[in-house]
């Protein structure tokens, strides 16, 4: 299988203070990976590391994505190159609908493939097959982009966000928190639902409780900003078990 | 905000503005100055009678004993009266033949998108279109009056309609109302005159578009709407300017008369040459804008979207002196680079049961200054008032400055008044969201803000709201930092 993600040796800081301290992690395409770990170990900088959150300076280290230097890439193009975050904490943003929020989104992907903007049927079209798939409503639809949401109701529009654009690797930072056991399965069906062979998952998590949802192929421990430990499935239930005093303890 | 937004925010903030071109056209131009016989010479040059002219020494004769005043939020640079030409006539008059218009007018007009040949306008909208000093074309004009419904300039109303002229005109705004009432007052020149007849809904949007063109001129126009009872008109203005180094002045009177049971509707697109990034040029945009609801139970609405204009001072006002009376106010003004606006409204109850809604919508960016500044006043026997207003700034940027001047002067115990307001800011991380999305930051300053003024946009009629929409999205670029 092809790699679709290398990343070598990635140091990143935020204001000044390194957090992730030399990571190494190759996700070839049509995997799913967990990453998980103890608060405070690097997992949310990783992700936003990866798209290009400002806040963060790589100060060394490279990532290839997809062939290409994906730190050289804007925001924008690596989006538009496939990459997706499921944020952990989505923003709300008064007064644009979902509706609106969305047809820039897509037609700004079109515009970078060198399409043209989709028209206003077959977009409501899209919206309308894309809510089914993951359950979301359609007065939800119409409201502004996340502004007076539940938990549930939040996460579930980063799954729709993510059903629309299509990506080939999402990264899913902590979905599952602050969401109860009903949301946390429609949420998780709908991830499922968008995989394909070729499209590739990084589900970040503290538990393990995603991942009877989500089964990942390989699960790494992230811990103090380096990737402590790698193996199959079954180490995320270790962890579950056994917690991470003994990961901590050992490095 | 990051350093890289920084610098996206400063490429776009030296947009061009779009309609800054200058029409080559010849124009009978007096001379600059203002004094006694330049305003005998307007009158004459208008053929005006001779109430009108007296009307206006009148006017002028107390501005000499006004100042300017001083109590905007405003940094206004002295302004010499005198160097500026009251009336500015781009129809070269000698030459038409059978009311024909010079195909450069016709050219400047459809290059900003007013097309004043009937077949190619917009979609049930009749235009009067005025250049500097002087009303260009009036469309649709006669299908109006089989109506009963008189849309003409101001000149044109004073020869064929001077009963109505005499009764209404400075009935809402007297020339002593303020310094700028009484300029205007005195050398004003075109505007729009509408009457709406009893009963009458007018079947389309009436607009005026309002353009300056020649230099060292300053437009001054009046225009002076009356909707007779039972009645309806919803009237459209729009406004631009070339760019020019030096500040031109812009003072306007707008009066508007609501009767028993009628609905005016009052929108306004103000696009004036805002000045360079640097805050060099611009149009002074001070404006005075009132509307009389003197009927029971009519209703006066006032949407403004205001992106032009170096200075604004303007506060579009309803008096509600008819029972049972509504006043609206809805607005929303972006300055960015050194722009500076104090514009807002007043409401002022006299009848009973009245209600009053003002919505403020202020987006400031770069180092520009934006007031609201508002007064809601309840008299003494005006039972049953309500108010209610929302004042909101979204601020751009860390140069910028957003204020709000809210006056309530209540005189009635059974008046009911909210007020509400926030102020905000365009978070990083709404950005970081969007463009994590694929959407750039440009395109997501325009969504954020045009989301933010959805609630005053709605109001616009929907070619306008289009409009207003777009150029929001261009006057912010370049905002954020």
């Amino acid at each position: 299988m092809e790699n679709l993600l290398e990343i070598k040796n990635l140091h990143a800081t935020i204001d000044g203070k390194e957090i992730l301290k030399g990571i190494n992690l190759t996700v070839k395409a049509g995997e799913v990976h967990a990453i998980m770990g103890p608060n405070g170990s690097g997992k949310s900088t990783l992700s936003n590391v990866l798209v290009g959150h400002p806040a963060y300076t790589v100060t060394e280290g490279e990532v290839i994505y997809k062939g290409k230097d994906l730190l050289a890439l804007s925001p924008e193009d690596r989006s538009h190159e496939g990459l997706f975050l499921s944020f952990q904490y989505p923003v709300e943003i008064a007064g644009v609908s979902i509706t609106n929020f969305m047809r820039a989104a897509v037609n700004a992907q079109r515009a970078y493939k060198g399409l043209e903007p989709m028209s206003a049927t077959d977009f409501l079209k899209l919206m309308r097959e894309k809510r089914a798939l993951v359950n979301l409503d359609s007065k939800l639809a119409n409201r502004s982009v996340n502004e007076g949401f539940s938990g549930g109701e939040k996460k579930r529009n980063e799954i729709f966000q993510m059903a629309m654009l299509e990506p080939t690797l999402s990264i899913l930072d902590e979905t599952d928190s602050g969401l109860d056991i009903d949301a946390l399965r429609i949420v998780a069906e709908g991830v499922n639902k968008l995989k394909r062979e070729d499209t590739s998952t990084l589900v970040i998590t503290h538990y393990q409780r995603l991942l009877d949802y989500i089964k990942p192929d390989i699960v790494h421990v992230l811990y103090n900003g380096r990737i402590v430990k790698t193996a199959g499935p079954e180490l995320a239930l270790e962890l579950e078990e056994r917690g991470y005093d003994w990961i901590k303890k050992d490095n | 905000m990051g350093k890289k937004s920084n610098n996206i925010f400063k490429k776009i903030a030296n947009k061009a503005y779009e309609f800054g071109f200058i029409t080559n056209i010849k124009t009978d131009i007096i001379e600059s100055g203002l004094n006694e016989e330049v305003i005998r010479l307007i009158s004459k040059k208008k053929n005006e009678p001779e109430w009108l002219l007296e009307f206006r020494l009148q006017a002028y004769r107390y501005w000499l004993t006004q100042k300017m005043p001083t109590w905007p939020h405003l940094n206004i640079p002295p302004i010499d009266y005198q160097a500026i030409s009251y009336y500015a006539d781009p129809l070269k008059k000698k030459e038409k033949k059978n009311n024909e218009i010079d195909p450069e007018l016709m050219k400047t007009f459809e290059k900003l998108g007013i097309p004043l040949e009937e077949r190619l306008a917009l979609s049930g909208t009749a235009v009067d279109a005025v250049m500097d000093s002087v009303s260009v074309k009036t469309t649709f004009k006669e299908e109006l009056k089989e109506k009963g419904i008189i849309f003409c300039s101001m000149s044109e109303a004073v020869q064929e309609y001077p009963d109505l002229v005499r009764k209404y005109l400075g009935s809402v705004v007297n020339y002593r109302d303020n310094f700028f009432a009484a300029l205007n007052s005195a050398v004003f020149s075109d505007g729009s005159f509408v009457y709406i007849p009893k009963g009458v809904r007018c079947p389309m949007e009436l607009s005026t578009y309002f353009r300056i063109n020649a230099a060292n001129t300053g437009q001054f126009e009046r225009t002076l709407i009356v909707a007779d009872d039972n009645s309806y008109v919803s009237y459209l203005e729009g406004c631009t300017a070339p760019m020019r180094d030096e500040n031109q002045l812009h003072a306007a009177i707008v009066e508007i008369i609501v009767c028993d049971n009628a609905e005016v509707k009052y929108s306004t697109v103000q696009n004036w040459y805002p000045g360079d990034a640097e805050g060099k040029g611009g149009v002074y945009n001070f404006v005075t804008k009132r509307g009389d609801c003197r009927g029971r139970n009519s209703k006066l609405s006032w949407t403004q979207v205001e992106t032009g204009s170096a200075i604004t001072w303007k506060y579009p006002s309803c008096v509600l002196r008819g029972d049972n009376s509504q006043g609206e106010f809805y607005s929303v003004a972006l300055t960015n680079n050194y722009q500076q606006a104090d514009t807002g409204t007043k409401m002022i109850h006299l009848g009973k049961n009245c209600s009053s809604t003002i919505i403020s919508k202020g987006i400031s960016a770069g180092h520009s200054q934006n007031s609201y500044r508002g007064l809601v006043r309840v008299s003494k026997n005006a039972d049953g008032a309500r108010n209610y207003s929302q004042c909101d700034s979204l601020l751009l940027g860390s140069k910028c400055g957003a204020h709000t001047f809210p006056y309530m002067d209540i005189h009635n115990n059974s008046a009911v008044i909210e007020h509400e307001a926030t102020t905000s800011k365009i978070s990083e991380d709404q950005l970081f969201y969007c463009n994590q999305r694929g959407i750039g930051t440009e395109e997501a300053i325009g969504l954020i803000v045009n989301g933010y003024a959805k609630e005053v946009l709605n109001k616009l009629p929907m070619e306008f709201a289009i409009e207003a929409q777009k150029l929001l999205s261009v006057s912010l670029e370049g905002a954020v930092g």
